[in-house]
């Protein structure tokens, strides 16, 4: 995962030609370690210091009328102007595209920032809407029961990213002692036959 | 490859994180789970009414009635705000003109309002229960916006919300709540709220303005304010309610004031630190004097700001997911 970011990180500076006007928004809550993760590799990379925020989606959901109870709401810390800045979105896992909906339109109540990209550590496909992440650590082919968890260390002990399936047995899609070089824009990993029942 | 059955399972909604009732009715039914839910989420609704473009798509398409059967300015507007700012519809609904004025009982206009399904009823009402009446009659959620001499649970709300930011915290504080107690819902409200999270209370005021039989709330009462301030963390000022006939508990508004007015004197008997609280709106020179309602101590703004993101909160709580299993 750490090669993942510092390569994320990487793309991000290639892609806008440096670090200036770009902000971090982590999506609460697996997106935030995420964002933090790429800010350091900034650091590290450009010696550049780049704003992160952290954005709670809660009150923009589209499935708010069928749920039975309101969901828990965090707080949002956006301490800077989006106004004409390039808007990196950073999130865990890329599924339907309903919560990177949500998020942008929660961004446009900030300001009006020049771009929005999104960045995610798994694109698990099986769009609803037409979205796509500009930054991807690791496209996973899944079911639509399977699930996808990322863990970090700094929340969960340790870097990693497992697909859980709803029998709720776990397994890793990196196995933890066998850290893989991950390629954007490419399936590794994760076949079928490679999962344990 | 291990099996991680630890792993914290992608679980729906965490039932220990959800409120627990269909309405806001008092505070006195609310458990501390409640209180603190509503407490953190206001928190973050505070965020919203500091952002350039101050509204969330949440409540699109809920629709939530006003309904105030007494005067009120600062509740009404806060309300108002508070369901805009989530985006909710709204309508207003006063006793003027309207049918109550052609003696339509409580029940039967809320009845006739229930045919035009709002999803929240926000109820002002001269006679203390009402809000419980509604509540047990209609499907959706009844807020209490206040109730007679009874209970006024979201400004005790938004009096805790603002305690806990000055404050970092409710539990082991010393609460001087003084004036006008006998007439007073926010009393009530509060005296229920701050009990119920570790904070403890002096009721203070004349002896005519205090309810008989007050000891039984368990709470510390005291004819001398001088008394209730010693050490205060928080004073609470009342006003003294003239429109319920708390005029008749004292001879003049000079005396109230020599005797029960918070002073900058008597207020350096309360904790340096200490905040100043009054839930508006304030009779100036008699139940406080200027200096102090105006004082670096004084929260008394705050705590209007603070009201319309615990209104938020409650809204967002009550209304916010459909509440279908």
């Amino acid at each position: 995962m750490k090669r993942a970011t510092a390569r994320m990180a990487q793309e991000i500076v290639e892609s806008q030609g440096g670090t200036e006007g770009i902000v971090l928004i982590g999506i609460r809550t697996r997106g935030v370690p995420l964002a933090r993760r790429v800010a350091e590799e900034f650091e590290r990379l450009e010696n550049a210091r780049i704003p992160v925020g952290v954005l709670d989606i809660t009150l923009y959901r589209d499935d708010l009328t069928t749920i039975a109870a309101s969901p828990v709401l965090k707080r949002t810390e956006i301490s800077f102007p989006v106004e004409g800045k390039t808007v990196v979105l950073c999130d865990d896992v890329l599924f339907t595209g309903r919560t990177v909906r949500a998020a942008i339109d929660a961004v446009l109540d900030f300001g009006r920032p020049r771009r929005i990209l999104l960045s995610v550590l798994v694109d698990r496909g099986r769009r609803e809407f037409p979205i796509e992440a500009q930054f991807v650590g690791r496209r996973v082919a899944t079911s639509a029961s399977e699930i996808v968890q990322v863990t970090y260390r700094e929340t969960d002990g340790e870097d990693d990213v497992w697909l859980l399936d709803r029998e709720a047995s776990l397994h890793p899609v990196n196995g933890p002692r066998k850290p893989r070089a991950v390629r954007p824009s490419r399936r590794a990993g994760a076949k079928k036959g490679k999962r344990r029942p | 490859m291990s099996r991680r059955p630890d792993l914290p399972p992608n679980t729906p909604a965490d039932r220990s994180h959800v409120f627990s009732k269909k309405d806001l009715v008092d505070i006195e039914s609310i458990s501390e789970d409640d209180i603190r839910l509503v407490l953190d989420t206001a928190e973050s609704m505070r965020e919203i009414n500091q952002r350039a473009i101050k509204k969330v798509p949440t409540l699109r398409g809920k629709l939530v009635a006003n309904l105030f059967f007494e005067s009120s300015t600062r509740t009404r507007f806060s309300f108002e705000i508070a369901e805009r700012r989530l985006s909710a519809d709204s309508i207003a609904f006063s006793d003027a003109g309207s049918s109550v004025s052609k003696g339509e009982t409580l029940l039967d206009t809320a009845k006739n309002l229930m045919a035009m399904a709002p999803d929240a009823i926000v109820l002002r009402h001269p006679c203390s229960g009402a809000p419980h009446r509604l509540a047990r009659e209609l499907p959706c959620a009844i807020v209490n916006a206040g109730d007679g001499t009874h209970e006024h649970p979201t400004q005790a709300l938004l009096d805790a919300l603002t305690i806990r930011r000055a404050k970092g915290r409710l539990a082991g504080l010393k609460v001087a709540i003084c004036g006008d107690v006998a007439h007073s819902r926010v009393a009530r409200s509060n005296l229920g709220l701050l009990s119920k999270m570790g904070a403890a209370v002096t009721l203070c005021g004349p002896r005519t303005l205090l309810p008989p039989e007050i000891e039984r709330t368990g709470a510390l009462v005291t004819t001398r304010i001088e008394e209730a301030l010693d050490e205060a963390d928080v004073v609470m000022i009342l006003r003294v309610q003239k429109e319920r006939g708390g005029g008749a508990g004292y001879p003049s508004d000079r005396e109230y004031y020599d005797v029960f007015g918070l002073t900058p004197d008597r207020r350096r008997l309360a904790k340096k630190d200490a905040i100043v609280m009054h839930p508006g709106p304030m009779n100036r020179g008699v139940e406080i004097d200027s200096a102090v309602a105006d004082g670096p101590d004084s929260v008394i703004l705050e705590q209007v700001e603070n009201g319309v993101a615990v209104r938020m909160a409650v809204l967002y709580l009550l209304i916010g997911a459909s509440g279908d299993e």
